[in-house]
């Protein structure tokens, strides 16, 4: 997700200045979107210019309050109803690295396996502890928590058939 | 340090004889220490409920020796092993082995009243555990009249009840959704926490991942995997 879509859901759910913006940002992805006020503000700056968001007036501190407009809304509906395309997603670096340290016979595939399982164990644990930790979180934290775990134990079963495969 | 629960030296475990012979663990050696949960992981077949009958005494190694809670096995009398077994080990199975004649509480209460406990102190104590495995007020049911998952937390409860050094579990989540099969790890867990010690043997690197210690068996050995132990603070992962 890009911070440009955030910031259409968010004004879809009403009308919202640059710095709430950002802390509802925040706030909405447990921290999984780390922003800075300018970006928000750039980001901002470029919907309106696309006809995408406007200003609606200014608050009782004299700043500028932004509305989304309906170009906004299907901009925003498109990208909700549009399921992410794994397949397209960025490049996978442990893939990579795993895959081109079995195509090239110098490099030691089983090193690279073991100590990305390592790696991706430590975390997953920290993880699980963290979560067991932080029982009265928010939602939005606990199930950031749950798509890393998700992630890591992926990782783990995907290295166990990586392992099998070359041995 | 003090002296390990468990202590299992240079294991080495064989079925069959010549072009049959298998060695289904080689040489492994394997502490766990007073409040520390490790699990052990590896594919189907790798030798993992092998390794945790033999820490339990259910099973024998071809080679080496096994210490739990100070006692060497093989030094022990049939009826102190009985004992050992009843008393200082807690066994999670993958098959629930529940009695049908007897309720779910009794099933619970049956070894306790078997070590001297009087009926009444072994029927609380296995009302506790059937509230810890979330079956409060279910004593009462017979196997028959209970769910898969339920039996298998019966299962869990009669595993954990009273003061034991040390569980091992085999797939003990095996049946259950994943919040239950969560709160079944959080017991061991906390049973950890309290001083007492678990094994757990399992596939799914999620379960795994509550203990302290994940170890690996792959060929029949042993491959250190990683340690995390849950008494450190873990502040600063984000």
């Amino acid at each position: 997700m890009g911070i440009k879509e955030g910031l259409l859901a968010l004004l879809a759910d009403g009308p919202r200045h640059g710095y709430q913006l950002k802390v509802d940002l925040e706030t909405a992805t447990a921290d999984a979107i780390p922003v800075n006020v300018g970006q928000v503000y750039s980001t901002l700056q470029r919907l309106e210019r696309d006809g995408l968001v406007s200003k609606g007036g200014v608050d009782d501190e004299g700043r500028d309050v932004y509305e989304i407009t309906a170009p906004g809304g299907d901009v925003l509906r498109d990208w909700l109803n549009s399921p992410v395309d794994l397949a397209a997603a960025g490049r996978d670096e442990i893939s990579m690295k795993v895959l081109i340290a079995i195509f090239t016979g110098g490099l030691d595939p089983k090193a690279v396996i073991e100590g990305q399982r390592t790696a991706t164990m430590g975390l997953l644990q920290d993880l699980t502890r963290f979560r067991a930790e932080e029982e009265d979180a928010d939602v939005a934290w606990h199930l950031h928590l749950d798509r890393l775990i998700y992630s890591a134990e992926a990782e783990l079963k995907w290295l166990d058939r990586v392992e099998e495969r070359v041995r | 340090m003090s002296e390990p629960v468990l202590k299992m030296r240079r294991i080495g475990k064989t079925h069959g004889k010549g072009a049959q012979r298998v060695d289904a663990l080689v040489d492994v050696n394997l502490d766990v220490a007073a409040g520390e949960f490790v699990a052990i992981t590896g594919r189907s077949g790798s030798g993992k409920t092998t390794l945790l009958n033999i820490a339990g005494a259910l099973d024998e190694p071809t080679t080496g020796n096994v210490s739990v809670v100070g006692h060497d096995l093989g030094d022990l009398s049939n009826k102190e092993l009985a004992r050992t077994r009843r008393v200082a080990v807690g066994y999670v199975f993958q098959q629930f082995n529940l009695l049908p004649a007897l309720t779910a509480a009794e099933n619970i209460s049956l070894p306790l009243e078997l070590d001297g406990m009087t009926t009444a102190e072994a029927r609380e104590l296995a009302e506790v555990a059937l509230s810890e495995v979330g079956l409060d007020g279910m004593g009462d049911r017979y196997p028959d009249q209970l769910s898969g998952g339920e039996q298998q937390r019966v299962a869990i409860a009669r595993g954990l009840v009273g003061p034991r050094s040390l569980l091992l579990a085999d797939e003990p989540t095996g049946a259950l959704d994943e919040a239950t099969g969560e709160s079944v790890l959080k017991l061991l867990r906390e049973r950890c926490e309290a001083g007492a010690s678990a094994l757990m043997v399992t596939h799914e690197p999620a379960f795994a991942a509550w203990a302290d210690r994940v170890v690996r068996l792959r060929d029949g050995q042993i491959e250190e995997i990683s340690v995390r132990s849950f008494a450190t603070s873990n502040a600063d992962l984000f």
